[in-house]
């Protein structure tokens, strides 16, 4: 396990080839079984609808929550989905299959992230026309599909990693939330209140703050996933 | 069962008498302070069971690098054990503030930087006990504990600083105060020197904790060795 710190360079172009190419496999495999996007996608909108009804969203609180409740539905949708991305490599073996090949093995890290960003990235395209449609509010904002952008990134950044740890133990369908909502806690904070900013149309310097904040985040934990994924799958 | 090392021992009746010396110095050599009451004197030991909260899991994370570029299993048990006590000093530290936040602040609890800080703090350790009796696997239960401790260990900041730009009324003793915080007061020299020593106390606490947790897990491992010979076939 030493040696993973010593790897043999891999050239760059190989390295991103590698990464496009579990992404791909990722994408390919749903397009065919449609079993992931459908389960995130049909979870989402029922915890939209449980908010619906727990939170009485009429016009003047929809105001003040929307931010909250679209990200705590991107949150557990995403959780869904990170869940299900990782028990697949691991249950069919493909992990194995993935870690026998020749590249670096952060870039497997890289392609499941773009994958699994791929997938929150479909729901969200759904849920915010569908919430805009429903509760009659305009969520196209450029700012806002930004934040959920980067919220998005450092969310399956996280989540990529944990996910992988948690399908490896005996109580993984439980463990991933447990594991990665107190961690990810300082990125939906941020994410919640830039986008409900940009929403109410605060003045870009109390927005500023958050944006910071997620960016530092992204950068800190994609870092930290990439130096330390090699530990996580390793056999 | 081996006889306790000399050194720890001794260490016993080290940290003992300094825990007499410093509740003489919390209880009878600092003076009474003049707003809050005896009340104030939940911050001696408050503040320095915080401190050994955040300085266990320092030492987690620290321990959990070194595990992962070294290996050993020495940094995996210390890793454990160091977490162990830091969730109890942690817990002290919850609660010993919330009985004084009850007559200072008019409430056992507030949204405060702090106070959300150590309660995800406590969380994200719970979540690395229970990773870990969720992994069979003793060498991949190291690995998933050193990844986490590192990665959970790096988020703390980041909350602390996500709360803080959402809110604050914790009382900055040490360092600049914030005018508008609420129980804050001025050191007296003798307040100061009762502090100081807590600190220090209570970092003697944690290593003689953190020593015998150390010495219970080699002699668990040991008693484990044991009944696989004695289980194992042809034994």
């Amino acid at each position: 396990m030493v040696e993973s710190w010593a790897t043999v360079p891999v050239r760059r172009s190989s390295f991103w080839r590698a990464a496009a190419a579990v992404l791909w496999k990722d994408l390919a495999a749903e397009m065919r079984s449609r079993e992931l996007l459908g389960s995130m996608l049909v979870f989402a909108l029922l915890v939209i609808l449980i908010f619906n009804f727990a939170l009485e969203l009429d016009v003047r609180t929809r105001a003040t929550v929307t931010s909250g409740v679209l990200w705590v539905t991107f949150a557990f949708a995403g959780t869904l989905g990170l869940n299900r991305s990782m028990a697949i490599e691991k249950d069919r073996g493909c992990l194995d299959g993935l870690l026998l090949a020749p590249v670096d093995r952060s870039a497997i890290y890289f392609g499941k992230v773009a994958g699994n960003l791929a997938f929150m990235v479909i729901v969200e395209a759904v849920v915010l026309p569908i919430y805009s449609v429903l509760y009659n509010v305009n969520l196209f904002v450029p700012g806002l599909l930004g934040v959920i952008l980067l919220g998005s990134l450092g969310y399956v950044a996280v989540g990529t990693i944990l996910a992988s740890m948690a399908v490896q133990a005996r109580t993984r369908d439980v463990l991933l939330p447990i594991l990665l909502f107190p961690v990810v806690l300082p990125l939906l904070l941020a994410a919640v209140k830039a986008s409900q900013g940009f929403l109410q149309g605060f003045d870009m310097a109390e927005i500023v703050p958050w944006i910071n904040l997620l960016l530092v985040y992204d950068v800190v934990f994609l870092a930290v996933a990439w130096m330390v994924f090699d530990f996580v799958v390793e056999e | 069962m081996e006889p306790m090392p000399r050194g720890l021992r001794m260490l016993n009746l080290v940290t003992g008498g300094l825990f007499v010396i410093a509740l003489y110095m919390v209880f009878f050599y600092a003076p009474l302070e003049a707003v809050m009451g005896e009340v104030q004197r939940v911050f001696y030991f408050h503040v320095a069971a915080g401190w050994v909260g955040a300085l266990a899991f320092l030492v987690a994370a620290v321990a959990g690098v070194i595990y992962l570029a070294r290996g050993g299993k020495r940094w995996d048990r210390v890793g454990l054990a160091s977490v162990e006590v830091g969730i109890v000093f942690t817990l002290i530290n919850i609660v010993s503030g919330s009985i004084w936040a009850r007559p200072i602040w008019n409430t056992w609890w507030t949204w405060d930087p702090r106070l959300v800080t150590a309660t995800v703090m406590e969380l994200i350790y719970i979540a690395y006990i229970m990773l870990r009796q969720g992994t069979e696997d003793p060498e991949r239960r190291a690995r998933f504990g050193a990844v986490y401790a590192i990665v959970g260990f790096l988020s703390v900041p980041l909350t602390f600083l996500s709360i803080r730009i959402w809110r604050t009324i914790h009382p900055v003793v040490i360092g600049s105060g914030d005018p508008t915080a609420e129980g804050t007061f001025d050191m007296s020299p003798r307040m100061l020197q009762a502090f100081m020593f807590s600190l220090l106390t209570f970092t003697f606490v944690y290593v003689t904790l953190l020593w015998h947790r150390l010495r219970l897990e080699v002699l668990a491992e040991r008693v484990e060795q044991r009944k696989m010979s004695l289980t194992a076939p042809g034994a």
